[in-house]
Formats: C-alpha cells, structure tokens, sequence
C-alpha cells in the first residue's frame, strides 16, 4: 500500500498542479451548472477533446525529447484526405474500405513523421524550422489533393465503427484512455521513455552515454505522425468526410498547449503523460464552460491562451523555489 | 588598513549555514588562498564578497568601507565559464563595459585592448574570434583577460588553474604576481594544494562553513592543509602500489588517427594494467579516447580489443564492446543533473534492466543502492536528482555508470577534476581496485602528481602523436614535463 502511495505521489510529482486545476475546474463547474454535470454532456466534451488528445500524446514525447512538432495538424488533414481517398480503390466492399482507410491514415501519418524525423534526428536541422516546413507541405498537399474542398464517403461501417459507445464513452475517447495509459508505461518503464528523456535534458551527455540520439528523436515524430493519422482516421469517420482546410487546423497548438499545462518541461528532459490527459481534459472543460455560459466562440482562444500562459507561469514559479 | 576585510560574514540557505561568521581580511600586495573540501563554503564566500548573493548577516569591507553587493573594485573569475559563446572574444571581454565612439561601438578600441590583455598573458587567441571556437583552456584565458582588464583592486579566483596546463598555470601565477605587486589583492581558490602553496602568501582553510585557520603559507605543508581541510589526517594519498602483474593484451592501438587532433599513436593496454597518459592541454588525449570510445571518427589506424579488430562507428558499439569512456567535462557531457543518482548510473546499461522491452525498477534501484553503498555515495536515496550532488559524489556515480556495463576497458579522463581530497582518495582506490580487478585501465590526467602517484608506467603525448613511454626511474614531473612540451626528444 505505502508504495503504491509513493508510486502515484512520483507519478503527480511534475505535473501536481494539474492534476489539481482539473479537480477544482470540475467541481465548481459541476456544482454551478447541471446541465455541465450531466454525463452526456462529459462523455461529449471527452470525444471532442480526443482528436487533439491522441495527437497530444505523440507531442509528450517530441517534447520531451527537446523537440517541437508543428506539422501534425496539417499531417492529419493529409491523412485524413488520403484515407478516405483510398476507399474508392474498393467500391463495394465496406469491410475493405475501412481497412483500407485505416492503413492509409497510419501510413501517411507515419511517412510524415518519418519525413520530420529523418530531418531532424539524421540531417540535424532545428525542428521549429523542419515541422513549419512541413506543416506548409502537408496542408498545401491535403488542399490538392482534395481540390480544397471536402471529401465525404458514404461508408455507414466507418461512421459506425469509429463513433460507437461503450458505457457512453465514445471509441475516440476510449482510444485516447487506453493510450495514455499505454504510453505511461513506455514513457516511464521502458529503455526508449528514459532515452527520450535523457535526449531532451542534455543531448549531449545522452551521446556520451551511447545513446543513439538521432534515432530516439526520429522514433518520436514517428510517433507523433502514426498518431496524428490514428486521429485523422478517427476524426474522418465522425463526419464521413475531411475537410482540406479546416480539419486539424490549430491542433499542434493545442497539443502543444496541453503538454505544457500537463507538466512535461517546454525544454524538454521530464515528461508526463497523464498530466498531458489532464491537460488535454482541462481545456475541453475550459470551452465547454464558455459555450454554456454563453461567451463568444471568438472570445474563446484568449481564454485559453491565459489558461496556458498560467499554468506555465506555475510551471515555473514552481522550479525556482 | 586591510584593503578587504569581512566581519562574521554568514549565508545561510533553509537554516542551513553555508558560512558561518566568517572574520577574514587580506591585506594589499598580498595573496591569500582559500582551501577546503567541495561545500566547505569557499565558493560562497567568493560569491558574497563580489555581490553575487547576499549574506545572511555580516559585513564587507573595501579599505575600510563598507560594500554592498557588486563593486567594480571587486572582480571575480567563476569557477564555471561565464561567457557569451556566439560573441567574439573582444566582445566578451568587454560585455556590459563596451567603448562607444558617437553612440556607436569603437569596435578598434575594444580589440586593441582585448589584444593587449591577452598578449600579458602569452595567450595565443584572436580578439576577432568567436568565444565558441575557443578550447576549454582557451576561454578561461578570455576570463582571465576580462578580469584582469578591470580595474579592480581585489581579484577573487575560483579553481581557475583546473583546466589549464602546467605552462598556462606559470604563465597565469606570473600575472598575479604582477598584478599583487601593484598594491592589489587576490583571493585564490584552489584544490591544487601544492599551487596554493606557490602562489600564496597566507592560506585559509575552510570546514564546512567555518574558518578553521589562517597562516602564512611557508608555515603550512600540503599534508597539514589536507589534515585540516578533512579533519582528520590524510596519511597517504594514493592507495599503494599494486603487486598484480598485468596480464594478457586487451587493448592495441596502432597508427590511430583522427584528425586534426589525434594524428599518430600506438599503445597497448593489458589487462589489469593502468596507464598514465600525460601532455599538455590540445595533446589530443582526450580526442584518443573519444575515439577509442567510438564517440570520433578514425581516420586511419587500428584498434584491436583482445586481439579481435574492432571499428566502432557508435558510441553503443564500444560500449557492447565493453569500453568505458568517464568524460572529462562533468557538467556537459557526462550527467544529466536533474535525473536521479539511480537514473544517471543505469543510463548506459539500460538494456541489462530490461525484460521484454519493459524497464524492470526494482533490479535497476536494487543495483544503484549497491553502488551508492561501494562508493559511499552521499546522499544514500538514489531517487535524488544529481544537481544536489557535491561535485565528488557525482563524479563517483559517473563512475558507478562506467563499471553498471561490466567493462574490460576502463578509461578515465581528468576523474579528479573539481573533486575534493576526500573523494579523490576514493576515487583513485576505485581505479586502483578495478585495476586489480583485471580490468585494462587509461589514466588521462593533466595532474602530474595523479599521475605519478597512480601509474607505473605513463605515455605522454604531444601535437596528436605519442611523444614517449615514461617508467621505472624516469617517473618524475620534468621527464613527463620535457615530452610535454617537446623539449627533449
């Protein structure tokens, strides 16, 4: 029992404060609003968030090895396009579209990861500079691809397998839960989770270490890719279609955003991944109370950028003392 | 007067006292030495007298004045390099100082003068060039000039001989002086009992946080410092000589090359055999190893590792090899500080905690424990991160991490370096133990006495290429100094 105790204490012990923030946030939202408290209405805000929340669990790792990935909102427009694409390649057997559809949202996903990956980890180019390139290259291939416009199938499995419910959660949510907890164990019980952290605290000493650091930086934006077109795949079958334009967009920022908030070191070096949960949680909150406490959508992104600007300020407030 | 002087001088941090009414005056025209063991409070000290921090109580007095905080008067070098790296050295020397013609940067001015500085002190280095492409050695040069360019009366100097070579060192003791005879004053920090006694006119030795004595310096001996910077009495050193014989050839190095700064070296290395590698700083000992260690690129040459060839491109395939490279450069390449102990030791030797792909925790504690046990290492809980760590408990769970893969080659570059006496004395039993134990061990050392006192048998090296073997009757400082510097040949 006293080490399962100290288990979750290390296990909070970055990231306490959100942990927290999201206690506080749901109490006084549930008490002050019945309509927010209404299970429907949590299981809604967790199936939004999931998107971005599948995608922020790839960004821990980036981040955690002291990098930053910029394209993944673009790279899941990318492969969202091309996986519902490739389901013309099997008209009338819906069983084989979806399988089709799903091998292609991993595989762009992780081909445009890999391409982050190889530039970053091999060619050693700042990473800022290689996903703002390829965050351009992504988006602008999505927008081609589908003549700027939407593409839509009308494949009723797709809608129905990636929207289904298990106890009112949705299969996004659930697949969001599952791989926060899948991820915890890699990031802090396996060779790679401490790799990647000892990468984002010092690469330098990492290599000393015989630690092969460009392949660690290249796993995660694999990572981050595979992941960005689980959420594409996952995102596609909620409307049968992607939008070239709007799907993803501004994604990175809120992945990015929930990581900090969860606690994982903007420099890199410490990580946690329930804390990016968390943080993931804690800004679907954030915008669900603004829309019933009826603030303008347009209001909404100031709100969250204090949300983020705060919870950083702690994050290091936090570290000085 | 004295030209400084500190009245019950305290810094407490927590309720922890890191210097406890500390009364220390040193007078113009004088050096005086502060020693002791690492968090005896001497870096303190510095830090409180050039306004650093702020003591707890006490006060700080410039010819009888009263000083609060920083004072250009009162110069310190940091014991830690603090320099711009993408500024040029001129740049550097003159940060927060900079001459201005009409508004803009008198950019000659500032070279001319960093020209001079760096002249006094026969340093070989542009004014024009970045700091960053600077050696370890060539910037504290910089540091020095932009002390010495001030014009400060009391200099305060924290270990600023550690990585400098021994004709550095003279040249760097002939500046103070100069500058001590022009009325000025200069605290020295130093581990180097020996420097300390050679540039020093009184020495002051500090235990934790207190003022234990102050005496003139031909009254005190190297053993009496050492005693009283312990507490107790350090009767030897170094562990005694081993009466193993070496045994089979682990190690051969012929015709190594990796350019520009290894250019020609040959060596074997047996089995329980522990060899000294001596030169000045820019030799090429630490390149060698770095590349023995698979961490830079061989040009040309062999290595052979129990008479297999080896050629490693990664640093992991030298380690599967069983090599250990303990880096000289603490701080930048060999510990994460804000890993655990556990963390920092089992970096390397990860995969020996893994089973099928998951990190098993409990085996990887059980051994962090044992090592925190066998080197004494403080504090015993292995989940502290390792910046809490005094410099010698962290150099001893980089070691800790070199033995964690179980090698047969061992190779310590500068294991000593900001270490204190009573750390270093465990340190080199480590090296000794190993050595004993069969392991093949190099012993890269800018500290002749390290050297001699550890090695039987010592290869020099100069310009990249191996000057001469010393052993026997010829191990003494001015044969290794000779190779050095490629006197005799």
């Amino acid at each position: 029992m006293k080490q399962v105790v100290l288990n979750a204490r290390k296990l909070f012990a970055n990231s306490g404060g959100v942990y927290i923030a999201l206690a506080v946030l749901l109490a006084v939202c549930s008490v002050s609003n019945e309509y927010f408290r209404n299970p429907q209405n949590l299981a809604n805000i967790t199936r939004q968030v999931s998107y971005s929340g599948i995608i922020a669990l790839g960004m821990t790792f980036v981040i955690a090895a002291g990098g930053i990935d910029l394209a993944v909102g673009s790279l899941l427009a990318l492969a969202g396009v091309l996986s519902i694409l490739s389901m013309d390649l099997a008209p009338g057997s819906p069983a084989l579209q979806l399988a089709l559809a799903f091998a292609t949202a991993l595989g762009v996903g992780a081909l445009g990861g890999a391409v982050n990956g190889v530039l970053v980890g091999a060619a050693r180019i700042q990473p800022f500079i290689v996903t703002l390139g390829t965050m351009s290259i992504y988006r602008s291939l999505a927008l081609y691809f589908a003549d700027a416009g939407l593409v839509s199938t009308g494949n009723e499995l797709y809608r129905t397998a990636t929207s289904a419910t298990f106890c009112m959660i949705s299969v996004p949510a659930l697949v969001m839960v599952l791989l926060t907890v899948f991820f915890t164990v890699v990031m802090r019980s396996t060779r790679f989770g401490r790799h990647v952290c000892a990468v984002g605290s010092n690469e330098r000493v990492a290599r000393y270490a015989a630690i092969p650091t460009g392949r660690i930086k290249f796993r995660t934006y694999l990572l981050a890719g595979l992941l960005a077109g689980l959420s594409a795949f996952l995102l596609g079958g909620r409307l049968s279609s992607i939008s070239s334009s709007g799907a993803g967009l501004s994604y990175e920022l809120d992945a990015i955003a929930a990581v900090i908030i969860g606690g994982t070191a903007m420099t890199g070096g410490r990580a946690s991944v329930p804390g990016t949960l968390a943080g993931v949680l804690l800004l679907g909150i954030v915008s669900n109370v603004l829309d019933m406490w009826g603030i303008s959508v347009n209001l909404q992104g100031t709100v969250k950028g204090l949300v983020i600007i705060i919870a950083v300020l702690i994050q290091y407030k936090r570290k000085d003392s | 007067m004295a030209l400084l002087e500190t009245r019950e001088l305290t810094k407490s941090y927590d309720a922890v006292a890191a210097l406890q009414a500390v009364s220390l005056s040193v007078e113009s025209g004088t050096v005086l030495g502060l020693i002791g063991e690492n968090g005896a409070g001497k870096s303190t000290f510095a830090k409180c007298v050039t306004g650093l921090i702020r003591p707890t109580s006490g006060e700080i007095l410039l010819e009888g004045r009263p000083v609060h905080g920083a004072t250009p008067a009162i110069a310190g070098i940091p014991q830690e390099f603090n320099l711009v790296e993408d500024l040029t050295v001129a740049e550097n020397i003159f940060l927060g100082r900079e001459p201005s013609r009409f508004g803009l940067l008198d950019r000659k001015t500032m070279c001319e003068e960093s020209r001079r500085q760096l002249a006094r002190l026969q340093a070989d280095i542009d004014p024009d060039a970045p700091v960053s492409t600077l050696s370890p050695s060539g910037k504290q040069m910089v540091e020095i000039a932009k002390a010495f360019s001030c014009d400060c009366r009391v200099l305060l100097m924290d270990e600023p001989t550690t990585i400098l070579n021994p004709e550095e060192t003279k040249r760097l003791f002939a500046i103070m002086r100069e500058f001590r005879d022009r009325g000025n004053a200069i605290i020295y920090i130093s581990h180097k009992l020996a420097e300390v006694k050679e540039i020093c006119d009184r020495i002051a030795v500090f235990r934790d946080g207190v003022l234990v004595s102050v005496d003139d310096s031909e009254a005190l001996e190297p053993a009496e410092m050492a005693r009283r910077m312990v507490g107790r009495e350090l009767t030897r050193m170094f562990p005694p000589p081993s009466a193993a014989v070496p045994g089979e050839v682990e190690l051969e190095v012929e015709h190594l090359a990796a350019l520009p700064a290894v250019r020609d070296v040959s060596f074997t290395l047996r089995r329980g055999e522990l060899l000294g590698v001596a030169g000045l700083a820019g030799a090429g000992r630490t390149e060698l190893a770095e590349a023995i260690a698979g961490l830079r690129k061989i040009d040309s040459g062999t290595v052979r590792l129990a008479g297999r060839e080896v050629r490693f491109r990664t640093p992991a395939q030298a380690v599967a090899a069983g090599i250990s490279y303990l880096s000289e450069d603490r701080q930048g390449t060999g510990i994460l500080p804000d890993f655990s102990i556990e963390a920092n030791i089992t970096l390397v030797s990860l995969a020996r905690y893994c089973r099928g792909g998951i990190f098993d925790r409990s085996a990887a504690e059980e051994a962090a424990r044992n090592y925190v046990a066998r080197f004494r290492i403080k504090p015993r809980d292995i989940s502290a991160p390792l910046r809490a760590l005094s410099g010698g408990n962290q150099q001893k769970v980089a070691v800790a991490r070199g033995l964690d893969i179980g090698p047969t080659v061992f190779m310590f570059d500068e294991p000593t370096r900001g270490v204190d006496v009573a750390a270093r004395c465990e340190i080199y039993e480590f090296i000794r133990e190993l050595a004993d134990s069969g392991v093949a061990c190099l012993l890269i050392s800018s500290d002749m006495e390290e050297l001699l006192g550890m090695c039987r048998k010592i290869m020099v090296m100069r310009e990249g290429q191996v000057a001469g073997f010393v052993e026997g009757d010829l191990l003494t400082e001015a044969e290794l100094m000779y190779l050095a510097i490629g006197v005799k040949e």
